[in-house]
């Protein structure tokens, strides 16, 4: 009876519980259709019904810091273009700088005083309002660095643009600042210093929040006297005024942003963004095929047809880079402008960027690519002439020509140049046609090849190049030709002594015409040969219909374009 | 026991005295160093003699030697260079992820090698022998990275089948304790993403587990063809015992004890071999972590890993050996 009893109640139970369970499967399947509904009325206004507004990018290695004034590489800046924005930002598809967290500035005639009009109403992520202070607070913290935060591997921008810190003013180039207002900042530099502005729109000089990079300790590194670690702050709590927050970063593997809801501008379509760390060329090339990635950087020009045959986005940017065939000037026969002169000749450039660049390059006829500043139209440029070659040759004392070391490095890809065995063995061969014998000396990167070429002045003819930083001319003819080094061997007083003067000039437009002179200066002295601006792209998942490409890789996501 | 296990691990650490003087003093010999690494086409040599000044580089080697040393007994293996973070915590978020990898490629090797090592032997001279020969061989001559990347293009990209790269989908949002991404699942109850990792690990654990299949393979053969014509094993036969307690008792487990010893050696050189493996499936472990440290010369990285893996033979080696008087007596009476 009882048995019964309980198998009855058994039955009861049960019976109730389907009742329970088709009640609650109704009422969640009506709730499900009104939320739907909703949704649907909402998404149908905004046309993004079926878009999945996560966003998954390869990158090529870890972010080496989350605090962007502690960083120099590519793929933290990459991060932080989305955490953070500077005052100055840059035009979208160029290099010149344009407003961003400053609406305004206005430079004092002697150059040396700036005032920042700030946009109001913006807030850093931990709710810290962006104003004056906040600014000054940055500035303050740069100018303020000590010991190994000094080091060029750890403060690399700061360090070489504004040269001095507190504890050594003589050099410093920046002075102080003050707050004139709560939306009016003014900076004050040491010495004039043309690429000021230009130089604030490198992530680098970001604005960040003054409460997190003081509740984390942000200039707290060196963890032991002899390696420096990052700060809590750099480690995971960067905290900016962009468009993204930082979420979560599991080393090696994937980094995870999400959209700040209070972003004061347009948000866009993307509502988390995941970098993922995929380290081998051919392994981002396979996600993006398997469907694992909506994106890569820095795509290999053998690979562009074949993504685009298959319906992949590949959008390049306008190069910014430049590669160079350098020329050794301690090498006896390199000392001689006649034979330099000939090397010129001897190099077809067009053959050499269709043969073995990417889509989109350029042939280069000076050091810096059109964009920049003090770009000469007008530059002296040696056509592809073999005979002149050869007549310049025999002119110089080497009728039957000479024979040479090649440097050149190996397994590696730069953004200048993706393939630099092809770019070897397509000069070899031109330069063999005119007389010039290579011995070839392949090494690799790093640190063989760079040592060699850039520390010691055992090396010949030799590739490499360079990727600009932001529209400042000193950035690459500077950098190359300011002063004597071991990698052209060649001491030019002259020139110095004019890069000098350009770089101390504060006045915009006088400073573009300095260094056109600077560059047919460099033109006619002729210390290396500029051959091409290679152009690189990316690749994209076909739901990606638009990417803001930038020449300096000025990149937010927010302003990615998703179809679905 | 317990006096074996300690006296092997004292004269441990003599050995890995030795070990970090020559290690250090190699490290450093290297060309060029963590700062042209760090500072590419930026470096200059102003900036690279300041970098070296800052880290320390520049002060006389037994100097930086006794450092390291007074931190390492310390339990400070120091912060690695190109990451910024300490080298043991590096180790901690990715060892994990090796051995897991490893473990997947070891059940492969071990689960699939010694059966068909076995069955080889067993059909002697027959297809299945020859066949086993021939696969085995194979097996050892195939790169790794080639092998692995055919794998990934055949199983990932072709036919979709399973994840080409990682450890876990990024739209799967995981809680990670323990690192063994797997056992995390499990652990948590997020079967999905246990199920997720496990798919992960399966193109990656073939592709390491190949070489130590086929030396398997290779060795049980051998080694059940020496036992099963061995006197006793006839002598067992002869008694009328069951072919199966003759297999079992008589041939494989005396035939396992050179099987043992590979496998303990593979061990090590799996850790190696997922340098090759880890870099084509993009997969975070210690293997893709130290082929970073090497080209970017990042020394504090590079010393602790190498010491980090002579404990790591040691112990294998350890283990292996005690593993012994588990399948023989005799070793126990000795």
């Amino acid at each position: 009876m009882s048995n019964r009893g309980t198998a009855v109640q058994g039955a009861g139970s049960v019976r109730k519980r389907a009742a329970l369970t088709a009640g609650m499967s109704i009422a969640a399947l009506l709730l499900s259709g009104c939320v739907q509904s909703e949704r649907e009325e909402n998404t149908g206004a905004e046309g993004e019904s079926t878009v999945d507004s996560s966003f998954v990018f390869a990158a090529s290695s870890d972010p080496k810091s989350l605090d962007p004034a502690f960083a120099s590489d590519g793929e933290s800046f990459r991060v932080s273009r989305q955490i953070f924005e500077g005052l100055v930002g840059v035009e979208p598809g160029t290099a010149n700088p344009a407003p961003l967290l400053a609406e305004s500035w206005e430079t004092s005639e002697d150059g040396l005083s700036t005032v920042f009009q700030l946009k109001e109403g913006v807030t850093f992520h931990d709710g810290t309002p962006f104003d004056a202070e906040a600014v000054c607070y940055n500035f303050d913290r740069w100018y303020n660095w000590t010991g190994i935060q000094q080091a060029e591997t750890v403060s690399y921008y700061y360090n070489s643009l504004f040269r001095g810190f507190a504890d050594s003013p003589e050099d410093a180039v920046y002075e102080s600042c003050e707050a004139s207002g709560d939306n009016e900042a003014t900076i004050n530099l040491a010495q004039p210093f043309a690429g000021f502005i230009a130089a604030l729109s490198l992530p680098a000089f970001a604005m960040q929040s003054p409460t997190a990079l003081e509740e984390f300790s942000a200039d707290e590194i060196g963890g032991t006297e002899d390696t420096p670690s990052l700060s809590e702050y750099a480690l995971g709590n960067p905290v900016g005024t962009g468009p993204f927050t930082f979420d979560s970063w599991s080393v090696g593997e994937q980094l995870q942003l999400s959209a700040y809801p209070d972003y004061w501008g347009e948000q866009g379509q993307i509502s988390d963004v995941t970098f993922r760390i995929i380290d081998d060329p051919q392994a981002r090339r396979q996600a993006l095929e398997a469907g694992t990635i909506d994106g890569y950087d820095l795509v290999a020009p053998a690979d562009t047809q074949s993504l685009k045959d298959a319906g992949y986005n590949i959008v390049p940017r306008d190069p910014f880079t430049i590669l160079y065939l350098g020329m050794n000037q301690q090498i006896p026969e390199l000392q001689d402008p006649l034979v330099r002169e000939a090397i010129a000749h001897a190099i077809d450039k067009e053959a050499l960027v269709s043969q073995t660049l990417p889509e989109g390059t350029e042939v280069a006829s000076q050091f810096i690519p059109p964009v920049v500043d003090g770009y000469n139209e007008d530059v002296t440029t040696y056509d592809f002439d073999p005979e002149r070659a050869r007549e310049l040759l025999t002119e110089a004392g080497y009728p039957d020509g000479f024979e040479i070391t090649f440097n050149y490095p190996t397994n590696v890809s730069r953004p200048y140049m993706p393939t630099p065995e092809q770019v070897f063995t397509n000069l070899q061969a031109q330069l063999s046609d005119v007389g010039i014998r290579v011995n070839p000396a392949p090494a690799a990167w790093s640190p063989d090849y760079l040592n060699q070429v850039q520390g010691t002045a055992d090396h010949g003819l030799h590739l490499l190049g360079w990727t600009g930083d932001y529209n400042d001319t000193d950035n690459f003819i500077g950098v190359f030709f300011g002063r004597e080094k071991p990698e052209f061997g060649f001491d030019n007083p002259e020139l110095f002594a004019a890069l000098d003067e350009a770089r101390g000039t504060s006045d915009r437009g006088e400073q573009t015409e300095l260094y056109k002179d600077i560059n047919e200066q460099i033109a006619e002295f002729n210390p290396a040969i500029p051959l091409a601006h290679p152009a690189p792209s990316l690749a994209f998942a076909p739901r990606v219909t638009s990417y803001p490409a930038s020449p300096v890789s000025d990149e937010v996501f927010s302003e990615i374009e998703l179809s679905e | 026991m317990l006096r074996v296990i300690g006296k092997r691990i004292a004269l441990l650490i003599p050995t890995l005295f030795g070990l970090s003087i020559l290690l250090f003093l190699w490290v450093r010999s290297l060309p060029g160093g963590p700062a042209t690494a760090l500072l590419g086409e930026k470096a200059t040599p102003e900036a690279v003699a300041r970098v070296n000044e800052l880290y320390g580089f520049d002060r006389p080697l037994p100097v930086q030697y006794l450092t390291y040393m007074g931190r390492l007994l310390r339990g400070d293996f120091g912060v690695s260079i190109n990451t910024g973070r300490p080298v043991l915590e590096e180790f901690a978020t990715r060892f994990p992820a090796t051995m897991e990898l490893t473990i997947v490629a070891l059940i492969f090797a071990i689960g699939i090698g010694i059966p068909l090592g076995y069955l080889a032997a067993r059909h002697y001279g027959r297809i299945l022998d020859h066949g086993s020969v021939v696969l085995s061989l194979i097996g050892i001559t195939v790169p790794v990275f080639f092998l692995a990347f055919i794998l990934k293009y055949l199983f990932a990209i072709q036919w979709s089948l399973l994840p080409p790269d990682g450890r876990q989908n990024p739209r799967i949002d995981a809680t990670h304790y323990t690192q063994f991404y797997v056992l995390d699942g499990v652990l948590t109850g997020e079967y999905d993403a246990a199920w997720d990792a496990l798919q992960h690990l399966i193109l990656p654990g073939i592709a390491l587990g190949t070489i130590p299949l086929a030396i398997i393979v290779r060795i049980t053969r051998a080694s059940v063809l020496e036992v099963q014509n061995a006197d006793y094993v006839r002598t067992a036969r002869a008694k009328g015992l069951m072919e199966r307690t003759i297999r079992g008792s008589f041939i494989l487990r005396n035939a396992m004890l050179p099987v043992v010893t590979t496998i303990g050696l593979q061990l090590g050189l799996l850790i190696s071999g997922a340098v090759l493996t880890e870099t084509v499936f993009a997969f975070n472990g210690i293997g893709r972590f130290l082929r970073d440290a090497i080209f970017g010369l990042d020394y504090p990285v590079l010393q602790g890993f190498i010491i980090f893996i002579a404990i790591l033979y040691a112990l294998i080696n350890l283990i292996v050996d005690l593993s012994y008087s588990v399948i023989d007596p005799r070793v126990r009476v000795q």
